[in-house]
């Protein structure tokens, strides 16, 4: 499962990047939203991986799940939610205003319209 | 033990909220109003914690009475509260700047002004990693709407790449959290510190990576080169008194980098300890020339302030760099120095670019501006308190800095090119100044600015002389200030094992 969970977290931030880096804000917004799903994962399995251990204190319980780094996801979660919201609100605002959708508002002749 | 720590952080939020639903209800002019009031009453609080923590003291505050390290902290030393009553000033004489009629470009600045509020006292104040992430995202979102205030073509663009940096910045930050919590299991800062002082050699990898994410995740807040290249575009697109709010916007990442390089990473730290002094000197120095190479080239006033405060940062960084005491001391009396007058500043650029009418503030011979006395005058006082030429508190910072900067191996460089920089700051400044007001010519294209205008410019600025009146006491507090900044151990002691007085809330 350890290997599962960070070949998916690395994949994750690899398309991430790699969208990030691109010139158009959509498939900008959509590698932050990818980067911060890897890093939720992420955050999620910093309490370390188990199956069926209680969070709370329970008197035949064998071991326990960490539950600080649930709480850490949901939080991250809610604001990362809240981010890609804005941001693709601001890069709709960015094509109305700058007339296309390039991240830095030259069209592809490298025209700053 | 008092309320009064939290007092700074729950203020702006019960205030913005209540600016937020009131918008329909009361008028602009009680919500002007009201905002004031509530800024000023943070500069009170600011104050009074100043205060309360003069002696030495470093008081807690532990959200529903969880002992630490588990529950959510709060921690009131007096770097913290140095940094709050820095902010609480200069919010008050941005805001009324704001207040003569920026506020109208949208419909939310009076409460996004105060949740950016919230956000920088809750940043200073927080005792928990995870929380100074939550305070940051807080502080960004609130930025966020500041910065495309007003809108435009150029300032939603700049506002875009502000805020897609800030975000994978933020991601930065979650994945070191995650890293340091996943090795050490835990993430208040005071208990990071002990644990990290006793890392296992075979944990000491990931600690160290994550502790230079964390670095890296400042230094993009604090605008460290190579990650400084945002700041120039959004502080001259944005409008001015937001400009001269983000002025301690790149604090709040030199307030991190020293507040984890010292406590988390810091004299005490064992192997990990110094982590950051082999990066901070030299990539400030570079920070410096870079920033003084764009403030000569700059074309617009406003593009090249921004450029004033990269090179800020560098000389801050710089003498936080050092790491000795009396280097942290000079760089906190330079941080109040310069965040005020790079703020009085970016008013002033505004207050030309309106007088000089289609001109705006780009640096070429133009319309002569009215009153070109007065404004010229502050013009004079402010590039002298940018540049740090004597008599004014600028000079003494810098001279601070570089009386500090004798004492390291590195000094033939730091004192180098800060005189040098220094010198190009000069000759630019002093370009643009004759550009602007000397070789004016033709008839007046707008109307002189107003007296209410240049108040908040000239308050700033009073603070300015304050520094310089009354430096001795405020030199003195910024070295004990870096002398407990110095010394975690008390700072762990007061989180982890508070004594029965200095104890529960």
């Amino acid at each position: 499962m350890e290997a599962l969970m960070s070949a998916i977290v690395g994949v994750l931030t690899a398309c991430g990047v790699y969208l990030m880096l691109r010139g158009r804000t959509f498939p900008v917004v959509l590698g932050l939203t990818l980067l911060t799903y890897a890093v939720n994962l992420f955050l999620f399995s910093s309490g370390r991986l188990a199956i069926g251990v209680p969070p709370i204190i329970q008197e035949q319980a064998s071991g326990y799940a960490d539950p600080l780094p649930q709480a850490l996801v949901l939080t991250a979660i809610v604001i990362s939610f809240a981010m890609t919201a804005f941001v693709i609100m601001l890069s709709l605002k960015a094509r109305a205003e700058l007339g296309n959708d390039q991240v830095d508002g030259r069209s592809e002749g490298g025209e700053v319209s | 033990m008092s309320h009064l720590i939290i007092a700074p952080v729950l203020l702006p939020l019960l205030a913005g909220t209540l600016l937020l639903l009131s918008r329909r209800v009361l008028s602009l002019e009680v919500r002007r109003w009201l905002n004031l009031t509530v800024v000023a009453a943070q500069v009170v609080l600011a104050a009074m914690l100043l205060v309360a923590v003069g002696t030495g003291d470093i008081l807690t505050y532990r959200l529903g009475n969880w002992p630490a390290p588990y529950g959510i902290l709060l921690v009131a030393d007096r770097l913290a509260v140095w940094m709050l009553l820095i902010t609480a000033l200069l919010a008050c004489f941005a805001l009324l700047y704001a207040v003569r009629g920026t506020d109208r470009g949208s419909r939310h600045f009076h409460p996004m002004f105060q949740l950016q509020l919230f956000g920088l006292n809750g940043a200073f104040l927080t005792g928990d990693l995870f929380n100074l992430f939550v305070f940051f995202e807080i502080l960004l979102l609130a930025s966020y709407g500041l910065m495309v205030h007003g809108g435009g073509a150029q300032r939603v663009r700049a506002g875009l790449h502000f805020v897609v940096l800030n975000l994978a910045g933020s991601t930065l930050f979650l994945f070191a959290a995650g890293t340091l919590y996943g090795v050490l299991g835990t993430l208040n800062m005071a208990d990071l510190a002990v644990k990290v002082a006793a890392t296992p050699p075979e944990d000491l990898g990931p600690v160290r990576a994550a502790g230079l994410l964390l670095f890296g995740v400042f230094a993009l807040k604090a605008a460290l080169i190579p990650l400084h290249l945002w700041l120039p575009a959004a502080y001259a697109a944005t409008s001015a008194p937001v400009a001269a709010l983000f002025a301690i916007m790149t604090k709040v990442g030199a307030y991190c980098l020293l507040r984890v390089g010292t406590l988390i990473f810091g004299p005490e730290a064992g192997t990990l300890g110094g982590l950051y002094d082999d990066w901070l000197l030299p990539l400030a120095l570079v920070t410096l020339l870079m920033g003084s190479l764009g403030v000569l080239a700059a074309v617009e006033l406003r593009r090249q302030v921004a450029y004033l405060v990269v090179v800020s940062i560098g000389l801050l960084l710089i003498a936080f760099g050092l790491g000795s005491q009396a280097g942290i001391g000079a760089g906190l009396y330079y941080l109040a120095n310069t965040s005020f007058a790079t703020a009085a500043f970016f008013l002033l650029a505004d207050i030309i670019a309106q007088a000089r009418g289609a001109r705006q503030d780009r640096l070429d011979p133009g319309p002569p501006i009215g009153s070109a006395g007065v404004v010229g005058g502050f013009f004079f006082i402010t590039a002298l308190l940018v540049v740090g030429l004597p008599p004014l508190s600028g000079f003494l910072g810098k001279f601070l800095v570089l009386r500090a900067a004798l004492a390291d191996p590195a000094w033939p460089w730091v004192l180098g090119l800060v005189l040098v920089t220094g010198l190009l700051g000069l000759v630019a400044l002093a370009r643009s100044g004759s550009l602007l007001f000397l070789r004016a010519a033709g008839p007046l294209e707008a109307a002189p600015p107003s007296v209410a205008a240049l108040i908040p410019v000239a308050g700033l600025l009073a603070l300015c002389l304050a520094l310089l009146i009354w430096a001795g006491p405020l030199v003195g507090f910024a070295a004990a200030t870096a002398d407990q900044v110095l010394h975690p151990g008390a700072y762990v002691q007061a989180v982890l094992h508070p004594t029965a007085a200095g104890g529960t809330p």
